[in-house]
């Protein structure tokens, strides 16, 4: 006898913000009219810690990993124990998405050493002999709106080989003057990031010209505190000897889940930076980093 | 043998004449006509007769005719019925949801105009145009260079992210293929294959991997080995794209037409949460693929998508993907990736026009690149020239061009136009302007133009395709009338220093068409003479046939007055270009289609003649053993239609004298020498009306010579009908000129050859038996044989005879009648001979009537004539009596017989009377006489005895019994 259960939500985005209701329904399809012992439906939302093998060795790493913060916990009885007749049977259900006491709902996120998630999880008890079912879906919650308005603090930036730094060798490295602005390094979330770069001069003709946005995830514990950057994702913005003086676009779109508002709590932060990768054709690589403030409004 | 008594019976016509009372009946209309429309004035719609009700045969009667057919097929009918239901019930299927998205898109592309040239025709041009030996390479590397996995999935990723995630960042590694040494066919095969691949993962819902495809092919555009293949390339792999963006218009545009379909025209508001939601997922997908190109031609690709999203998400998005497309630092594949989204900025947001400008813009800003160091490098390894290598660009820039001088204001082509000098008069550009812009506009400042060209550097781009381009816009509009001149001067000026031959005819024939258009003779003239001098050294002309024709087709669109084309000097010495067998008839063909159409006056002109029979001679000559027949019809044709145009007015020797030179001429193709034949007979007959039928000593000659020339051209023909009939009717006219002797010479000539006719001729390609022409002849020849007077020194009735002699010997076909048929036809021939008055005569010839004068013995020697024929007509009747079929026989040629009798014989005589009423009772005799005919027979029988001079017939009639039917 097969059983499958389902849970749909009312957004098909599945975005929702503190205070408001998460509905849906608990689906159900079976043949025949189905035994049980009740379902019930549980609403989790946990900050996930996980300490990084770099900043501490491979079996603190495994074994030390910090606890996982809950942010919200409730459940509810969909249905009591009772039959379920034959076919497509839709339970409907609210919760309210509101955190208890005095906690923070942290915006959703999947990071690599922090992780911020919502779940939905459905369990169908069935009497002796036939396995439990469980279903669990994730839900999105998206962060209240920021109250102080943002000032897009614009940069301008210029690069030649003698702003660099962390150079071995200075004489071997070629004459460049790149130039650019970024819009805003305070951004809004939803927005792409944007500005220009214009190669004025390169004596080596240039093979990529790349963005790369990269997280900064801190993890506080007993130990002291973990912070490690990782790559989120690499665009290329610029492909070949690009003509000089022509000021290329910077667009980056952020990626949904893996991004969020910057973040800054007790035990945790989360922050994000964008690199401008320049790679000349003999494989020189000039970068220019700049840290973000994402923010949601 | 039961000898038969003849006596004919007397006529007078003219009493006879009166009597059929001219005044003609009425016509009754009305009544019941066979070939009158049938009319249904009363239809039995069968509405609802499936349901078998009893009153289901409701009658309508409406006052037009209703098509049965068509009123089967109002509603009800089944098929119409089911499909539709089909088409609004399966919306969900997606094949079907894609024939509507296509045709709204056929609709959409309406909105832009019939006069915009869509992409469609570009696309086969330049795949034919494009084409390379090298061996390309596909290379596929689904894993692409991203090793390091930035993901090093962390437990709280939910699986299905976590997959989804590293399908997209780091493909199967098992998928990474490179394929080699592909030939162009071969990749275009590779593309196609991919482009089913694609089709399949979306239909069976892999949706990531359909995109990877995608990602893949458009990754294969920033490779420019092998460039000479480039727009090839280009056009494969954007049929991909837009396929892929047909696909996921089509799925969200199903997924938001989910209680009834979504109309064409509609709004942000009308898209449900599923369908954005999905839309939002591509386009985020889409902005995180890690290369430049491939994000840049998948958005483009499902550019029209934004649709869903909001109403301005077009307008942001068209400036953002054209800024986008700086990044690339190769000029070459920086201009396709702007021609491809111009191409969708057209299709998807026509009125979008300022991203099309910024789009020229930034690409005359890469100009720059061209001549830098990285493609000189490039160009330089795989060994293309400049030249070629500037080629490669023209159908992207056209393209952008094109779509943005599509319905553009002038000031913004002037502006164009202006960037265009700034940049140096780039040829690449300037070229590109005059291809893409409204001809109108570059004809109106083709001065500049010129001017610009000049100033253009040489290397690189020539010139001679620049005048080419100036010569197309040219050929379709007119520059200003004061400028003509001037331009065609400075342009033939540089035309004419081409070297290359190929290159100087492919720009000298687009320029024959502005000489043409503007110009006269004296000019086309100077143009011939120049591209004789180009094209003759070394044979040149032999790689050139196509362009020399189509120069020769140019010319006979404009100039329809054969005098002033062939008074052109070098009009013939260019036509003597054509050498090859082939080409040469088909230019000449296509002269004389246009001297056929457009020369509607006879000519006599020398000059025209001479070119003419100079053409005519050509076609003629290329006539050999192995021209088709068909072939050889239409050049006969063409030639029969140069001859008839032939006129020398009252100059008729000349005309004859025409006709002998022609006939030495064309002496090959039959059916120009019949027309000739004909000419001439009709030149003899109209120097008989020109004397009103009074022969001068002089015109009398002439028309000896026109009998002369037909009598020598007959035997020439190898068709035998063709020359029975053509000696029949010269005979004819030879005789209506009163040329006795001539006309016994062509009737005896066509005597002479019947033994010659075979049992079977081949007509349309089946053998069919001789027998109906042959007859259908010799009825014609009796015809004429009644006024042939006799020859003085022949026996009386010297040519009936003869040819009755001659039926007599032809070797017919067994079991037929012929023979017989044409004895009891001759029958009628020799009662109206031994009349008085004959039936008709010719004017100034006499007859035998006047020549006998109704001598006795003349007479009886008619009556002896018919007495035999008639004894060998019974004796064949006799004989038929075998069987059912020759019974039939039998009693048909009796009854025919019976018929001359009674019109023609004189049943007063009670021999004739008895045969008569005897071949009467063997035609009823075995019932297979027709009973209708029969009656009617009686009955006219019956009305001619009401005449007294008739008054006889009564009594036969008493005799003549219907058989009563069994």
């Amino acid at each position: 006898m097969s059983v499958t259960l389902d849970i749909k939500l009312k957004r098909a985005n599945k975005v929702y913000h503190e205070g408001e209701t998460v509905a849906g329904v608990v689906t159900l399809c079976c043949k025949e009219p189905l035994q049980h012992n009740g379902i019930a439906l549980s609403m989790d939302g946990i900050v996930n810690l996980q300490l990084s093998s770099k900043s501490v060795g491979v079996f603190e790493a495994f074994y030390n990993s910090v606890k996982p913060i809950p942010l919200i916990s409730s459940s509810i009885e969909v249905a009591k124990a009772g039959k379920i007749p034959g076919g497509k049977t839709e339970i409907p259900f609210e919760f309210p998405l509101i955190s208890k006491g005095n906690k923070v709902l942290y915006e959703t996120y999947h990071g690599v050493f922090v992780n911020i998630q919502y779940t939905l999880r459905c369990d169908l008890k069935r009497p002796l002999l036939a396995k439990d079912l469980s279903r669990s879906c994730e839900f999105i919650v998206h962060s209240q709106p920021q109250k102080s308005k943002i000032v897009p603090t614009p940069v301008k930036f210029s690069i030649t080989p003698e702003t660099l730094q962390n150079v071995r060798e200075r004489s071997q490295l070629p004459l460049f003057l790149i130039r650019g602005h970024l819009d805003a390094t305070s951004c809004v979330i939803s927005q792409p990031l944007t500005g220009e770069v214009q190669v004025d001069k390169s004596d080596v003709p240039i093979k990529s010209i790349e963005l790369q946005l990269v997280r900064v995830e801190t993890c506080g514990c007993a130990e002291g505190y973990a912070r490690d950057a990782t790559e989120i994702q690499n665009i290329q913005i610029a492909e070949g000897d690009v003509g000089h003086g022509m000021p290329i676009p910077v667009h980056m779109v952020f990626p949904r889940l893996f991004t969020c508002p910057t973040l800054e709590t007790t035990n945790f932060k989360v922050e994000f930076e964008i690199n401008v990768v320049v790679i000349l054709q003999d494989d020189h690589l000039i970068t220019e980093n700049f840290p973000l403030k994402l923010c949601r409004v | 043998m039961a000898s038969v008594q003849w006596r004919s019976r007397g006529r007078n016509y003219e009493a006879e004449l009166q009597r059929c009372h001219p005044e003609g009946l009425p016509v009754e209309f009305g009544d019941y006509h066979p070939l009158k429309p049938i009319m249904v004035t009363d239809t039995k719609t069968r509405r609802g007769a499936r349901k078998g009700s009893t009153s289901s045969s409701s009658s309508s009667s409406s006052s037009a005719p209703v098509d049965p057919l068509s009123s089967m097929l109002d509603g009800t009918d089944p098929l119409s019925m089911f499909a539709a239901t089909e088409t609004s019930a399966a919306a969900s299927h997606s094949s079907s949801v894609g024939d509507l998205g296509r045709k709204r898109r056929v609709k959409e592309e309406e909105a832009l105009g019939a006069d915009f040239e869509p992409w469609s025709t570009k696309r086969g041009e330049i795949l034919a145009r494009f084409t390379t030996t090298e061996k390309l390479s596909i290379n596929l590397c689904m894993g692409s260079d991203r090793g390091k996995a930035p993901n090093p999935g962390s437990s709280a990723v939910s699986e299905k992210v976590r997959t989804r995630l590293e399908e997209l960042d780091d493909l199967e590694e098992g998928s990474h293929r490179e394929l080699l040494n592909l030939s162009q066919q071969d990749y275009a095969n590779r593309i196609e294959e991919l482009n089913q691949s694609l089709k399949e993962a979306w239909s069976s819902d892999q949706k990531v991997k359909a995109l990877k495809i995608v990602i893949q092919c458009s990754k294969l555009l920033s490779d420019t080995s092998v460039i000479q293949f480039y727009p090839s390339k280009f056009v494969l792999i954007t049929d991909i794209l837009d396929t892929f963006g047909r696909l996921v218009y089509d799925r969200i545009w199903t997924m938001c037409s989910d209680p009834r379909p979504l109309p064409d025209s509609f709004t942000v508001e009308d898209v449900n949460d599923t369908a954005k939601e999905t839309c939002l997922n591509w386009f985020f997908k889409i902005a995180s693929i890690r290369e430049l190109l491939p994000r840049l031609y998948v958005e483009a690709a499902i550019l029209k998508c934004n649709r869903f999203l909001s109403k301005s998400g077009i307008q942001e998005t068209l400036p953002r993907l054209t800024a986008m497309i700086r990044g690339m630092g190769d000029p070459l594949v920086a201009a396709y990736a702007r021609a491809y989204l111009c191409r969708v900025g057209m299709e998807v947001a026509p009125h979008l026009k300022e991203s099309l400008n910024a789009n020229v813009f930034d690409l005359l800003a890469t100009f720059r690149q061209i001549s830098g160091d990285s493609v000189q490098k490039q160009l330089h390894l795989q060994k293309v020239e400049v030249p070629a290598y500037l080629m490669l660009y023209s159908p992207a820039i056209n393209w952008i061009l094109q779509c943005v001088a599509y319905r553009a204001p002038e000031p913004l082509l002037t502006e164009m136009m202006e960037r265009c000098k700034m940049m140096a008069n780039n040829a690449l550009l300037l070229n590109s302007i005059m291809r893409a812009f409204r001809p109108e506009f570059v004809a109106t400042r083709a001065t500049d133009f010129i001017g610009m060209i000049k100033d253009c550097d040489e290397s690189g781009f020539p010139k001679h395709l620049l005048y080419g381009s100036l010569g197309r816009s040219l050929a379709c509009a007119d520059p200003p009338e004061s400028e003509r001149l001037t331009i065609l001067n400075e342009a033939w000026k540089v035309i004419t220093k081409v070297r290359n031959p190929q290159d100087y005819m492919n720009c000298a024939e687009i320029w024959v068409e502005f000489t043409c258009r503007h110009f006269a003779k004296r000019e086309v003239n100077t143009v011939l003479a120049d591209i004789i001098k180009h094209m003759t050294p070394d044979r040149a002309f032999e790689e050139a046939y196509p362009q020399l024709q189509s120069v020769i087709r140019k010319i006979l669109t404009y100039f329809h007055d054969f005098s002033v084309l062939f008074s052109m000097e070098r009009f013939l010495p260019f036509l003597d270009m054509f050498q090859k067998d082939s080409v040469r008839v088909e230019v000449c063909k296509s002269i004389m289609e246009v001297f056929i159409k457009h020369q509607l006056e006879l000519t006599r002109d020398p000059v025209i003649l001479n070119a003419m029979l100079h053409i005519c001679k050509t076609m003629h000559d290329s006539v050999n053993a192995l021209t088709l027949e068909d072939e050889k019809r239409s050049l006969a044709l063409l030639i029969i239609g140069f001859i008839r145009m032939v006129s020398f007015g009252r100059d008729f020797e000349q005309q004859l004298s025409f006709c002998v030179e022609a006939r030495a001429t064309f002496c090959n193709l039959e059916p120009v020498l019949v027309q000739l034949i004909h000419t001439v007979n009709q030149l003899a007959m109209e120097t008989r009306m020109v004397m009103k039928g009074n022969h001068s000593r002089k015109t009398a000659a002439f028309v000896r010579a026109c009998a002369a020339y037909c009598f020598i051209t007959i035997p020439s023909l190898s068709s035998i009908f063709s020359r029975l009939h053509l000696y029949l009717l010269s005979g004819q006219v030879a005789l209506a000129n009163q040329c006795l002797s001539q006309a016994d010479a062509f009737l005896k000539a066509a005597v002479s050859v019947l033994p010659e006719v075979p049992r079977s001729i081949s007509v349309e390609g089946k053998l069919r038996s001789s027998e109906s022409f042959l007859l259908d002849f010799i009825n014609n020849f009796l015809a004429t044989l009644l006024v042939v007077p006799d020859h003085p020194e022949h026996g009386v009735l010297y040519l009936v005879r003869g040819l009755l002699n001659m039926v007599q010997d032809y070797t017919w076909e067994d079991n037929s009648d012929a023979k017989v048929r044409i004895y009891i036809s001759a029958l009628p021939l020799l009662a109206a001979m031994s009349q008085e008055t004959y039936l008709y005569s010719i004017h100034k010839v006499d007859s035998n009537e006047t020549l006998y004068g109704g001598d006795p013995k003349f007479l009886s020697e008619i009556n002896k004539l018919c007495e035999t024929l008639i004894g060998q007509i019974l004796d064949h009747l006799k004989t038929l009596t075998r069987d059912e079929q020759s019974m039939r026989r039998q009693s048909a040629l009796a009854f025919s017989l019976f018929g001359v009798l009674l019109a023609h014989g004189d049943l007063k005589n009670n021999k004739l009377s008895q045969l008569s009423i005897n071949l009467w009772n063997l035609s009823h005799k075995h019932g297979h006489s027709e009973t209708r005919v029969s009656i009617r027979t009686l009955e006219s029988i019956r009305h001619q005895a009401q005449r007294p001079d008739m008054a006889h017939l009564s009594d036969t009639i008493q005799r003549l019994a219907l058989q009563s039917r069994t």
